[in-house]
């Protein structure tokens, strides 16, 4: 399994149109891709379970991958995130 | 064959199947099944469905209204395939052996509650859009029609009780050939849509839902107001004959598209158009528009979870000065929001009477983040053509003067940023209230221009709910009272040298012409599709004459005396 913590940068949050794009991205890989806020885990692929956790500007969240592409669906997932200019 | 009486909305005639635009009945009973394989099957399959659909929606909207627009339907396919929502309605089938509704229900009930329950207005709103979609994939189980106003794609009169303005944005012009409802009237979002998308429509029919199936036959003659249901092959003829004849005038009127408007002896008046957003601006350039009289800016904060941003407000604001033509006059109304147009996001408490209540100026002036951001948009946009900019609903001197101050103080800072702003903006005021109707001499001194919002000058003044259909009655433009106070405002404009204007439905209006040549009036703005139809009528009529009945109308006991006269005197039937 492999992990990186970011930063949630973007003023808004995690709202709806990066949290669609984070989806889309999560779905391309066959690993399990899940992410932590605040001590609840969400998978990555659940447009509605990141919606959930309403995560707002400021907040750390760890994101997790565990498969056969772990490496490549962390990094996806990463980059991603800052070219929403989501998170760093 | 039947015949429904309803107001005429938006000219013209159409002839076309009914599409019932309502709500299906989702009510279900909860089974338990024998096969719950097949059952998911059938899950599945309403699901594929239901995605199918939202994909063809998105495309749609992605050329209809934008990227921005089409993204949330981004969101509602990934609802669609969330593995979290999926997964255990298909659990539940299985292991408690109930149909797909009831597990469907239940499990997307869940989720709305979740989101409802947050502290976090955004992610409540969220709570309709699971809502949304469960919906349709729960028609598609009860093998109900979920209407889709965007996937239309044959020749169609759509019926429903109202139109919201976001289901009248989805219409698609090539086959949604007229609408009707039940409710509404000639001032209603519906109504003024059904203008600035040039599709005929008759409204507060009170009974076409309760009237027309699916797939009847239908005539909608949007001049007269009448709907034929089932008409007789007859029927059709002589309304296919009416159709040619109105598209005939249209022809005679796209003459004049190029032509001033000018009275018989020879007086220039304005003829500008209402727009709503940067998109009405061709109908107005084609309808010989000269200028935009009234562009309500409203309808860039509806339909969305957040407040447009400035760079939002100054791409729009630029688009239609450029759009017009540098040298045409464009007045844009400050937000008038409140009253009947609502802002979700914006969490205002409910009012006994909201048209007496907080909007417009009143808001945007506590509000006043909200005002700013739009005069910043509006001053860097100013530079692009001829921009006036008025404030909605003053009620008296001192908001005027607090609102131009707001103003003034936005022009400062952008310059000493070094942002260009053009020096030539007028700024004036909607006359709306009685009261500014009442003292505009006082006003008059202040402001560049007045311009009468009529639809609500007469509400107010004859104390009469404009959405109340039992009290319609009293609204009448034609009442003396309404027209000396117009009559005052245009005195009190003339005697400080600045002009005034109409934006009301009223302005537009045949019997109302005449009498407004009279009153001095100096700019006549309407929907778009009544500009040339409005110069075909001034050509004929001398100003100097309907002077001469003016002190005699002014004076006049009755609206039914002032139509009478006025139809005697200028040859209407």
């Amino acid at each position: 399994m492999v992990e990186q913590t970011m930063t949630i940068t973007s003023e808004d949050g995690v709202h709806a149109r990066p949290a669609t794009v984070l989806v889309q991205t999560a779905g391309q890989y066959k690993a399990d891709v899940n992410l932590e806020y605040n001590g609840k885990s969400v998978n990555l692929k659940s447009i509605m379970g990141i919606m959930s956790l309403g995560i707002p500007s400021g907040a750390e969240v760890k994101i997790t991958a565990e498969g056969t592409d772990e490496e490549e669906a962390l990094n996806g997932v990463a980059d991603a995130m800052k070219k929403e200019n989501l998170g760093e | 064959m039947t015949s429904i009486k309803g107001i005429a909305a938006s000219n013209g005639i159409a002839i076309a199947k009914a599409y019932r635009m309502e709500a299906p009945d989702l009510s279900f009973d909860k089974k338990e099944i024998e096969s719950p394989e097949q059952e998911v099957e059938r899950f599945q399959s309403a699901l594929a469905t239901s995605k199918n659909e939202l994909e063809k929606i998105k495309d749609h909207a992605l050329k209809t209204l934008g990227e921005e627009k089409a993204e949330i339907f981004s969101a509602h396919l990934l609802v669609l395939s969330d593995p979290e929502l999926i997964q255990p309605i298909e659990d539940k089938i299985k292991t408690e052996n109930v149909n797909a509704e009831a597990a469907l229900n239940e499990t997307a009930n869940m989720f709305i509650d979740l989101f409802k329950n947050m502290d976090n207005e955004y992610m409540r709103e969220r709570a309709a859009d699971i809502q949304d979609v469960t919906k349709r994939v729960m028609a598609h189980l009860l093998n109900v029609t979920f209407p889709d106003p965007a996937l239309i794609d044959e020749e169609v009169v759509i019926i429903a009780e109202d139109l919201t303005p976001s289901d009248t944005a989805q219409l698609n012009k090539q086959f949604v050939k007229g609408f009707t409802t039940d409710i509404g009237g000639r001032t209603s979002h519906s109504a003024i849509m059904a203008r600035s998308l040039e599709i005929p429509a008759v409204v507060g029919t009170k009974e076409v839902t309760a009237t027309i199936n699916k797939d009847d036959m239908v005539i909608v003659d949007g001049i007269a107001g009448e709907v034929i249901v089932h008409p007789t092959d007859e029927q059709i003829e002589t309304y296919k004959q009416k159709q040619a004849q109105y598209e005939e005038k249209k022809q005679e009127w796209a003459k004049l598209k190029d032509e001033p408007t000018v009275t018989a002896d020879n007086k220039h008046v304005e003829l500008v158009a209402n727009i709503g957003t940067p998109d009405d601006v061709d109908g107005v350039i084609n309808n010989g528009g000269e200028g935009v009289g009234l562009y309500r800016t409203e309808f860039l904060y509806m339909g969305k979870n957040q407040l447009p941003t400035e760079e939002e407000q100054f791409e729009a604001y630029k688009a239609v000065l450029e759009g017009v033509g540098s040298d045409k006059p464009v007045v844009v109304r400050t937000l008038d929001i409140g009253g009947d147009k609502e802002l979700d996001y914006l969490d205002l408490p409910d009012e006994m009477n909201p048209f007496l209540g907080f909007r417009a100026i009143r808001l945007c002036l506590e509000r006043d983040d909200i005002f700013r951001t739009q005069l910043r948009a509006l001053l860097r946009a100013s530079v692009y053509g001829n921009l006036k900019i008025m404030f909605p609903m003053i009620a008296t001197l001192g908001e005027f003067r607090q609102a131009k101050a707001i103003l003034l103080e936005e022009k400062e800072k952008l310059q000493s940023e070094g942002t260009e702003v053009s020096e030539a903006i007028e700024v004036g005021m909607m006359v709306e209230i009685p009261a500014t109707a009442v003292i505009a001499k006082q006003f008059a001194k202040e402001v560049d221009f007045f311009s009468i919002g009529t639809n609500d000058l007469i509400q107010y003044t004859m104390a009469a709910d404009r959405m109340n259909e039992r009290v319609s009655y009293l609204y009448q433009p034609y009442n003396p009272a309404i027209l000396n106070l117009i009559n005052n405002v245009i005195e009190a404009a003339h005697a400080e040298g600045k002009w005034a204007g109409m934006c009301g439905e009223m302005a537009g209006d045949e019997i109302a012409i005449p009498i407004l040549l009279g009153l001095g009036l100096d700019e006549f703005s309407m929907s778009a599709t009544s500009i040339l139809p409005a110069r075909t009528q001034i050509l004929s009529l001398s100003q100097e004459e309907m002077i001469s009945y003016k002190e005699e109308i002014l004076s006049m006991d009755t609206a039914e005396d002032v139509v009478e006269f006025v139809k005697s005197k200028t040859g209407q039937k």
